[in-house]
């Protein structure tokens, strides 16, 4: 009944029509959200495909206007990259809060935005710095990716192949961590593109996953600074209420989470 | 005391097994036929069980049989029990429901099992659980104490009425009236103290391994102690009488309380052993974990306290109402009532004390002892108290504390305990020393310039550990002895076996126990070997809580030693042709004070077994056994001061200082106190700060993961400051007094008095998440 065929292709061709065999395939990348929800038996997939090893899908590549992360490049490589410290080092530093040493060892970029956790952390990169999702079918706008809780545009046997974040003038994030499980109880990453476009988005706080936050990005629009952002009111409608925070409590932190981000982007 | 004698700090013997991954635990253990056990359980808080149908269940591949609980009721198996007998004020017997290992018409809590499976492997019985169709009746369910109490509130068992098991009382309930009616000021407070989950880092396990033709059982499981477990399972529950059954507790990891407790799983493998003639092991899952470990506090309280005009206590009032849970786990009844009211009194001189302890039955796991039991929830209430009391009659709380310190000893408080000796004011002096209290205003201020809530808060706690005198306990309902039991094997080559009734899950005995053995007679603890666990080798013992297996454990093996060495010392004078009364053991030597002649150990016990030359009238061997039974609980107590900063903008925690100043008597392995302190001062502020077992409204537990129960992480919690000051327990041969609980005893009002002092807002519960204080700080709200 739980039994599944593990398959490990060297290409995405390969892993797509390893897909299109298995009746109720799923893809692999780190494991990190697939294998706990495998063990739960809360899933059950058919066969299991393992992408996280297929070369065209991993590594980082930056050229002057924009920083490519492929899909299954795990967060320790992310951190430890050279390009993503010197072109966007809040992307680092968002990797280097995720979970715990052990989820950094093997979750991958793709694997997270794949997923849509609504606190996830890199959601909210994706959409601040206005992403594009490439896959092996098509390149998606991050504002049409994300479809609200782990909902997104992909299609059930689509692979992203790469991340590209066009490089900011300034970016900066800043997590409250949930105390237990360590993801966001509410982040929010904050953007000020080359062009002069602010650009906001807020994780764990949302009832529909990620989002934007005009209010914000109003008055750092009017001036970029963390002071700018004192007499600015988050309301509660339709932000999540948990035993780790209320929804007022989040609202709050959306403020005080976009103030220290904009404090880090200098 | 020789290098590794008593007061050294000696790595431990146990680590290399334990790091290089060779400890060997009960899931580590195999044998032939061995068949896999998995748990139907209850998805409803409150349901009766109209029917369970296996058949599908019972044709799925591997499965060996599947088992209920009408099955276990008609086999005349036992209910589970608690063997502390506490009465209500007006002398009731507790009004207990039966607790079946395996329900047969009524489940009373989320994860109540009422069926296993066993099947060829674990996956084999997992898969057929799920076939296992259970007809429920939901039905509807009280998990909070509010909710149990409520007029019309749903009945959980018939016996008991309105869900009250008791209705206790303690003190002197006219003398506390008079001391208010005199009083020149009241502080009263009502506080909550939050339910935890023990979380040992091993999950519970058993293997039962029934032998038809000896009519024999064999039950590896984690226990913290094997002999109690043996002789509830005989006594108790019919399943074998104990010389037909064998209890063998391995290396366990972890314990906290959790493992004293004789629960459903076990009781289940071993009965099904014998049904099913094969053997059977179960490993709990965390999940598992989470809803069947019992749950630890669970109070709330009221509390009053009167001064007199000069700050002086006249008296304390307590109210509590404590959830035991669905069910009576073996020492509930004893942990809100007598672990907790009789420590009321604290460090202080309070000439008057009266509790009130109702006792709640809830749709909830069961709820027992847990690290500290019940002394965590007496210290908590008493230390926020008079904090809070400081702060209405607007006196510094370290002099509040100071002027109402017991100071004379032995003290007999107005709850049951005699306090034998202390010396409260000097780990106060030490503590705010180390603290630096003097300055704590200048840094507060320079926080608060900074934009941050700097706070500090103590705790003064004291706790009855070495637990306890038998005939004083029984005196109070308990109903075994709390003595321990140590015998002292010399082999015949000189090397040396202690057996003793305490068991190590964590502790270090096999490296403390040795060092009283080498400190005595001069030998390396590596020629001493510790032997627990296992009821086919070790005599009757009571295992490992309360903070008793160096003040009753080691007292044992101290008393067993005294009888060895007494013989050895004849047969040493009798070799050497000198008078007993002038050997003395030095370095593994037994010598002739004055002279050069000696003899070495060896050759001595050598001698006791080659039986060539002894005194006349000299039984052959060396080996000596003796009990013992404290005379007294001890007195660990200390000073706790905790230094923090709360960020205003969310609330968050941050540790600047935490200081914990501790009176264990005499140490023996200073190093083992650390980490003992360290762990449970860990467990005290992830108490104060993040763990909640929290139910929703339909009695699912919420928290039945580490994605929602926060556990402490090293980034959560300070580098601690440890030192200790020292009165030596007068009332056991070593001095000591137990070190195991006292971080999580006094850790959390500490905590919480400091974050109240941060944000200048008294009303707060634990789990001091975030997101309460950020609301607790004044205008969040
Ligand atoms: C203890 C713990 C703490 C965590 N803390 C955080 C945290 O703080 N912040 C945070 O953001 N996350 C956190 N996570 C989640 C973690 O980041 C996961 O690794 C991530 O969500 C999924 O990535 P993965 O590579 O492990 O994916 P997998 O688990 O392998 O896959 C997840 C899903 O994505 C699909 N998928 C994977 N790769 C692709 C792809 N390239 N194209 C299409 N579909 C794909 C899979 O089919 C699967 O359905 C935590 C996880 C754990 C266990």
């Amino acid at each position: 009944m739980y039994s599944t065929t593990y398959h490990r292709p060297s290409t995405v061709e390969e892993a797509v029509a390893l897909f299109a065999k298995g009746s109720d395939a799923k893809y692999l990348a780190g494991g990190h959200t697939l294998l706990p929800v495998m063990k739960q038996r809360l899933t059950a997939p058919s066969d299991v495909i393992d992408i996280a090893r297929i070369p065209a899908l991993i590594g980082i590549e930056a050229s002057a206007d924009t920083l490519t992360i492929k899909a299954a490049t795990t967060y320790v490589d992310i951190v430890n990259s050279a390009d993503v410290k010197r072109t966007i080092p809040a992307i680092a530093h968002l990797t280097s809060v995720v979970g715990d040493p052990a989820v950094r060892a093997r979750g991958t970029i793709g694997g997270s935005v794949a997923t849509n956790d609504p606190s996830a952390d890199y959601p909210a990169a994706v959409l601040a710095l206005n992403a594009t999702i490439k896959t092996n079918k098509r390149s998606i706008a991050a504002e049409d990716f994300f479809k609200g809780l782990f909902a997104t545009a992909l299609d059930e046997n689509e692979i992203i192949t790469a991340i590209s974040f066009p490089i900011p003038a300034k970016a900066g994030y800043s997590k409250m961590r949930n105390p237990a499980s360590r993801f966001a109880l509410t982040g929010v990453f904050v953007v000020q593109t080359k062009s002069g476009e602010i650009r906001v988005a807020a994780t764990g706080a949302s009832q529909n996953g990620v989002m934007r936050v005009p209010a914000i990005e109003a008055a750092l629009k009017a001036n970029w600074s963390a002071s700018a952002l004192d007499g600015v009111k988050i309301s509660d409608e339709g932000l999540m209420a948990d035993i780790h925070g209320s929804s007022d409590y989040r609202a709050n932190l959306i403020k005080v989470m976009a103030q220290r981000a904009v404090t880090a982007a200098g | 005391m020789g290098v590794e004698g008593i007061g050294a700090s000696v790595v431990r013997k146990e680590d290399r097994r334990f790091i290089t991954g060779k400890g060997r635990y009960v899931d580590d253990i195999k044998v032939q036929g061995m068949t896999f056990a998995h748990f139907v359980r209850s998805p409803h808080a409150h349901a009766k069980v109209k029917g369970i149908d296996a058949t599908a269940a019972k044709k799925m591949p591997g499965v060996v049989d599947v088992l209920t609980g009408q099955q276990i009721v008609d086999d005349k198996i036992g209910n589970l029990i608690c063997g502390w007998a506490v009465h209500s004020k007006d002398g009731s017997a507790m009004k207990m429901g039966a607790w079946p290992a395996m329900a047969p018409e009524t489940v009373r809590f989320v994860g109540q099992a009422v069926a296993v499976v066993i099947a060829e492997t674990k996956n084999q019985a997992r898969d057929a659980a799920e076939a296992v169709v259970v007809d429920y009746e939901e039905l509807p369910s009280a998990h909070h104490i509010s909710m149990a109490i409520a007029p019309g509130a749903p009945q959980l068992h018939p016996e008991a009425p309105g869900n009250i098991v008791y209705d206790w009382e303690i003190g002197d309930e006219a003398a506390v009236k008079d001391a208010f009616s005199k009083a020149a000021n009241v502080v009263s407070f009502e506080l909550v103290n939050n339910r935890l989950v023990p979380n040992a880092m091993e999950p519970r396990a058993a293997l039962a391994e029934y032998n038809e033709a000896e009519e024999h059982f064999t039950l590896y499981t984690t226990s913290q102690n094997p002999h109690v477990a043996r002789l509830v399972l005989s006594a108790f529950y019919n399943v074998a009488p104990e010389n037909k059954l064998r209890v063998v507790a391995p290396d366990v990891g972890g314990g906290f309380g959790s493992k004293i407790f004789i629960y459903p799983e076990e009781m289940v493998a071993l009965w099904a052993s014998k049904k099913v003639r094969r053997p059977v092991k179960w490993t709990g899952d965390r999940n598992e974990a989470f809803l069947t470990d019992a749950h630890g506090r669970d109070h709330i309280s009221k509390a009053e306290m009167a001064f007199d005009k000069d700050n002086k206590i006249l008296g304390l009032r307590v109210k509590t109402h404590a959830n035991f849970g669905a069910y009576m786990s073996l020492f509930s009844s004893s942990v809100p009532t007598y672990l907790y009211a009789t420590l009321l009194s604290g460090q202080y001189n309070i000439p008057a004390i009266h509790a009130e302890v109702i006792g709640v039955y809830t749709n909830s796991t069961p709820v027992d002892a847990y690290r500290g039991a019940g002394r965590p929830e007496a210290c908590y209430l008493l230390e926020r108290l008079m904090e809070t009391a400081a702060r209405q009659l607007k006196v510094d709380p370290a002099e509040l504390r100071r002027k109402n310190f017991i100071t004379s000893f032995p003290h007999q408080t107005p709850v049951i305990m005699a306090y034998d000796v202390g010396d409260f004011g000097a780990s106060l002096d030490a503590a705010m020393k180390a603290a630096d209290y003097a300055g704590f205003p200048a840094r507060k201020a320079k926080a608060k310039s900074e934009g941050k809530l700097r706070g500090m808060g103590m705790s003064c706690y004291i706790e009855a550990c070495g637990i306890a005198p038998s005939k004083a306990v029984g005196s109070l309902g308990a109903g075994v002895g709390l003595w321990e039991s140590a015998e002292v094997r010399v082999n015949p080559v000189g090397t040396i076996e202690i057996l003793t009734g305490s068991h190590s899950h964590g502790q270090g005995h096999e490296t403390t126990f040795a060092q009283l053995v080498a400190d005595r007679l001069g030998i390396p603890i590596s020629q001493v070997s510790i032997v627990h666990g296992d009821t086919d080798k070790v005599q009757f013992g009571m295992g490992t809580y309360g903070s008793r297996s160096a003040a009753v454990g080691m007292s044992a093996i101290f008393k067993a030693m005294e009888k060895v060495e007494s013989k050895a010392k004849k047969i040493a004078a009798h070799l050497l042709e000198a008078s007993e009364g002038d050997i003395v053991i030095e370095n593994g030597e037994f010598k002739v004070t004055g002279t050069d002649k000696s003899i070495a150990l060896p050759m001595v016990a050598l001698a006791a077994y080659t039986a060539h030359n002894l005194p006349d009238g000299m039984e052959p061997g060396l080996k000596e056994g003796a009990f013992y039974d404290p005379t007294n609980f001890t007195f660990p107590a200390g000073s706790y001061i905790c230094e923090l900063e709360v960020d205003p903008g969310t609330g968050k925690t941050s540790f600047v200082n935490f200081v914990a100043v501790d009176d264990f008597g005499r140490l023996i392995n200073p190093m083992i106190v650390e980490g003992q302190v360290h762990g449970g001062l860990v467990q005290g502020i992830g108490q104060a700060i993040l763990e909640a077992a929290v139910y929703d409204d339909t009695g699912q537990l919420v928290t039945a993961s580490f994605m929602d129960y926060a556990m402490p992480r090293a980034d959560d919690v300070p580098s601690f400051k440890l030192s200790h000051t020292t009165t030596l327990c007068p009332g056991n041969p070593l001095g000591v007094k137990g070190c195991g609980e006292a971080g999580a005893i006094g850790a959390s009002a500490a905590v919480i008095n400091a974050i109240t002092d941060a944000i200048g807002n008294n009303k707060l519960e634990m789990p001091a998440t975030p997101d309460r204080v950020w609301h607790a700080i004044p205008g969040n709200a």
